[in-house]
């Protein structure tokens, strides 16, 4: 049996199942083939895995994706500069003012823009809290996958505040669409930095409560260590970024080490590693990353530099010719936008780098002969947002 | 993005741009630095595959950030925002491309980072429209693997020794390249965009300046 006849098999089980003739599964001559999703509670939303089954083990799996495929890359050649953020805003639906900052900063960096700083610190801070909105759901989430239930309700009620204080400044709780080509759409509203210094103290008690109910469980860790092991190499092969590369004990944090004029090297903070490399050191290195962006919101909004919010840009944006290439570490990972410009008020074409599709990329390689449980652990530390793989 | 100035050479950009073109000769068609920002290096189409090995193996970029594709013939419908009422210009047909040049309508381009050197770089190779195809990557950075079905269903681009070249998006059964400037965007050719029917037009060239005093007249204020 040669690997490409498998594959045969495979997209010929897959036109079945999207078919709706094979529902859960499907008895081929040597084994058997499950499909979970396209709506399975592990998936975070539409994303089918297929996997191709000796007993309980795992032979072949693979990500069928494309559900929720919407052609950013093409619409936003249809848009003008102004106009794509809102559209981008709806690639990683957690964290979406995280999505809007690596497109304004390269289209400010074609433009020879650069943003006050009080603009930039208040990027800084607001994507440290798209963040932990981001990032605290996950650490539920998995939790929940692994059957503890607890642990979503506390992610889900402490995730609500910081999206209390997200919606305070930017009126949206989802879709702040608050970044602009040269500074920011508005100022933080009074009283604004006290609350979420109360926030950001609840947040680490959060992520001391999580530390005891999950990290510290014995289910937990038998379902999580050693499972879905990723070596620093082939993570960095499959370009996996964020936690995912970091919890594979390589030492990269595009905040620290690719600097774009955000404020993260004003403060004190550390980027975590973890050499297992497994489901278990993915889990652990988000919840520092978490405690990590409460110290660095807590440091920003005391050192707050005073100035204007506003550099000062046309009315009509048009951004001279030129390719760039900026990228953030974002919750998921390495979010950059390769924007190529002709001159025009609108982009001539936009390559959306997004975390999740480099991440899950990785599945097939990472659950070849692993138990069928082992998908969901695996699949639950990689961490996706659907959105952000079909983009 | 400092207050520094921009230096004036990169030593560690130049030396990624010396590296490949001794390890590939003439087979770098062209590059560009922007000192203290980034690279680009453009290769010879049948180079593309030994670039990446270069890049991986000699100059250690390990990381995989992206690869994708581009277009540069100028889109025949515009930005489809016209009503169908107005007499639509004249569109040019020029192919202009981007940095570090290019002679054919479609290129490849990929994007690598070394974690030690902290460094990445842009490589581009030009794909000609008679033989729409390049050398897979996907044997030297794994990544590349999804990347390159998802360029070979928006372009048609096809990648040769690619293990699984099916379409990853778009539905098995789909026709053309959506991501082709020529494949016109449906939904504004059924439903003319709403946006262009109460909206004054936008000001031709000589009103610019004229906003952009503004805009300074506003800040002043």
């Amino acid at each position: 049996m040669t690997a490409i006849s498998d594959r045969q098999k495979l997209a010929y089980v897959n036109a079945q199942a999207a078919d709706g003739r094979v529902n859960l599964e499907f008895e081929t001559e040597e084994g058997m083939t499950l499909n979970m999703g396209p709506q399975h509670p592990a998936t975070h939303g539409t994303l089918r895995i297929v996997a191709k089954l000796d007993g309980e083990q795992v032979i072949h799996c693979e990500p069928v994706m494309g559900y929720m495929h919407r052609g950013y890359e093409k619409l936003l050649e249809v848009r003008t500069y102004p106009q794509v953020n809102t559209l981008v805003n709806r690639i990683d639906w957690l964290g979406s003012f995280t999505n809007e900052v690596p497109f304004i900063l390269a289209s400010e960096k074609l433009m020879g823009v650069e943003a006050p700083p009080r603009a930039q610190w208040i990027r800084t801070i607001l994507f440290e809290l798209g963040r932990i909105a981001n990032i605290s759901l996950f650490l539920g989430d998995t939790a929940l996958h692994m059957g503890g239930m607890t642990a979503a309700f506390y992610a889900f009620r402490d995730r609500e505040f910081v999206l209390n204080q997200i919606e305070a400044v930017t009126g949206g709780r989802f879709h702040p669409n608050f970044d602009r080509i040269g500074g920011l759409k508005d100022d933080f509203p009074k009283g604004w930095i006290a609350d979420t210094k109360a926030v950001m103290a609840r947040l680490r008690d959060f992520c001391d409560e999580i530390e005891d109910l999950v990290v510290g469980n014995e289910i937990f860790q038998a379902r999580t260590r050693g499972i879905g092991i990723i070596p620093g190499d082939i993570a960095q092969s499959y370009g996996l970024s964020g936690a995912n590369l970091r919890a594979s004990g390589v030492d990269w944090d595009l905040r620290r080490d690719v600097p774009v004029g955000l404020a993260w090297d004003q403060c004190d903070w550390t980027v975590w590693t973890h050499p297992d490399g497994d489901s278990f050191s993915r889990y652990w290195v988000r919840l520092q990353e978490v405690r990590e962006a409460t110290k660095i919101v807590d440091q920003l909004c005391d050192g707050l530099p005073s100035g204007p919010i506003m550099a000062k840009v046309p009315r009509i944006i048009k951004v001279p010719e030129g390719e760039a290439w900026v990228a953030t570490e974002n919750p998921l990972g390495e979010m950059g936008y390769y924007v190529v410009s002709k001159g025009d008020l609108g982009p001539f074409r936009v390559k959306i780098r997004t975390a999740s599709f480099n991440n899950i990329s990785v599945i097939p390689w990472v659950t070849r002969g692993v138990y069928v449980p082992d998908v969901i652990s695996i699949l639950a530390s990689l961490y996706f947002i659907l959105g952000d793989i079909d983009r | 993005m400092s207050d520094a100035p921009a230096p004036e050479t990169d030593e560690r950009r130049d030396r990624l741009v010396e590296v490949l073109r001794s390890e590939l000769g003439d087979r770098v068609v062209d590059s560009l630095v922007k000192p203290g920002d980034d690279v680009w290096v453009r290769v010879a189409t049948d180079a593309w595959q030994e670039t990446g090995r270069v890049l991986r193996d000699a100059l250690r970029c390990n990381f995989f950030d992206f690869l994708s594709a581009i277009d540069w013939l100028p889109s025949p419908f515009g930005k489809s925002e016209d009503s169908p009422l107005d007499q639509r210009p004249a569109l040019s047909t020029d192919i202009v491309t981007g940095y570090a040049g290019g002679e054919t309508r479609f290129q490849v381009f990929a994007r690598v980072t070394s974690l030690p050197e902290r460094v990445s770089i842009t490589v581009k190779a030009d794909v000609p429209l008679e033989d729409l195809a390049v050398d897979t990557w996907s044997a030297i950075y794994s990544g590349a693997n999804w990347h390159e079905r998802e360029i070979h269903e928006m372009y048609g681009i096809g990648f040769r020794g690619h293990p699984y070249l099916a379409h990853i998006y778009l539905p098995g059964d789909f026709e053309g390249h959506p991501l082709r400037k020529d494949f016109p965007l449906l939904a504004r050719h059924v439903k003319p965009w709403p946006g262009i029917v109460d909206v004054e037009p936008m000001p031709d060239e000589g009103d610019d300046a004229e906003a952009e005093g503004d805009a300074a007249a506003e800040g002043a204020e």
